[in-house]
């Protein structure tokens, strides 16, 4: 298996980096939808 | 002794950022904005917005398929093999997903917050480029990019149809103008950048016409885009403010053209000085052609 210390540090950076994107895109997409759904409403 | 795995490591987010092509993009942005803001019909701007988002995503998704599909033709070519798949960062299998979760959020998204005719029309456009484009014709013929052109020709129709409802005599203009733009603007590139598309297979006009074919029909297309610009302008589709502009930078472009249309290239130490500006200029054309479409629109508005 190729999970030296590095690797390891590397793929969880990874992960992190995107988990991080992902929530902000995901709440960037609430906002959106909530403020269509005013405009729509309007 | 049990065989060793090696887990690739996961792409990174900056990869699948990178596969939506986003200097492509801004250029999609602007005019898909442009097509929304010179529409005679305001929209609320958390609506625009939405719809230059949708256009936006529609483009990354159908860029994203476009990299999973070529990944093989971009490991072959310099310019493209440090891309995300080519150069081992990303299973295409993810590429592919993230390509079409992307063109069905985008559709989903025009067809729920604008309207379906908006969102038909960008399913249409991903189609175009995603398939259509990439793997029918691209690999078939050299009138490859002529075809490619109308992908790009999209976006300012979307837009005017997101702020509009329905389909007139304008936005077809504004989409035959980018169609008519693209050979000129990258036949000029393709003349003096040695390209490899032609080390993988991709059969690029000045390799297999030549380049005084090419350049003729570089010359062809910026003439018919002359009468074409101005058209809007003509049918009453627009103010004197866009059509004298609209004159004033096609028959800069014909004249540009011609320089290329007429010459042959002198030697192989040819610094391909008008083949160059050309370039240069189509895209200032093409920018200051829409902001003057939507000055014109703006201008009108103020009274």
């Amino acid at each position: 298996m190729d999970q030296t210390p590095d690797n390891d540090a590397e793929r969880k950076r990874i992960q992190r980096s995107r988990s991080i994107v992902m929530a902000l895109l995901l709440g960037a997409f609430v906002v959106l939808i909530y403020a269509i759904s005013i405009a729509r409403m309007g | 002794m049990a065989e060793a795995v090696i887990h690739p490591l996961p792409a990174d987010w900056r990869d699948f950022f990178a596969l939506t092509k986003p200097r492509v993009m801004s250029l999609v942005i602007f005019t898909g904005l442009c097509g929304l803001l010179a529409a005679p019909v305001t929209i609320k701007p958390v609506l625009g917005f939405a719809a230059i988002l949708c256009i936006a995503i529609g483009a990354g998704g159908a860029a994203a398929l476009n990299m999973w599909w070529e990944a093989d033709l971009d490991a072959g070519m310099k310019r493209t093999q440090s891309r995300p798949i080519p150069a081992g960062r990303m299973d295409p299998t993810a590429a592919r997903d993230f390509g079409i979760g992307l063109s069905f959020l985008s559709v989903l998204l025009m067809g729920l917050a604008i309207g379906w005719l908006a969102a038909s029309i960008l399913a249409l456009s991903i189609v175009y480029y995603a398939v259509i484009y990439t793997i029918w014709l691209k690999p078939r013929t050299p009138q490859n990019i002529v075809i490619g052109g109308g992908a790009g020709a999209f976006p300012p129709l979307i837009g005017w149809v997101a702020a509009t409802g329905d389909i007139t005599a304008m936005p077809i203009l504004l989409f035959a103008i980018i169609f008519f733009w693209t050979p000129p603007h990258f036949w000029a590139l393709a003349l003096f950048v040695q390209s490899d598309y032609a080390k993988v297979g991709i059969p690029m006009m000045p390799v297999v016409a030549g380049e005084k074919s090419t350049r003729r029909q570089i010359l062809f297309y910026a003439v018919l885009l002359l009468p074409l610009s101005a058209l809007p302008w003509w049918i009453g589709g627009t103010g004197a403010i866009y059509g004298i502009a609209a004159l004033i930078l096609s028959a800069f472009f014909v004249f540009l053209a011609a320089r290329v249309g007429l010459r042959q290239r002198s030697g192989p130490d040819d610094a391909m000085q008008p083949e160059r500006q050309l370039f240069k200029y189509s895209i200032l054309y093409l920018f200051v052609l829409f902001a003057a479409l939507v000055a014109d629109r703006w201008l009108l508005v103020q009274g």
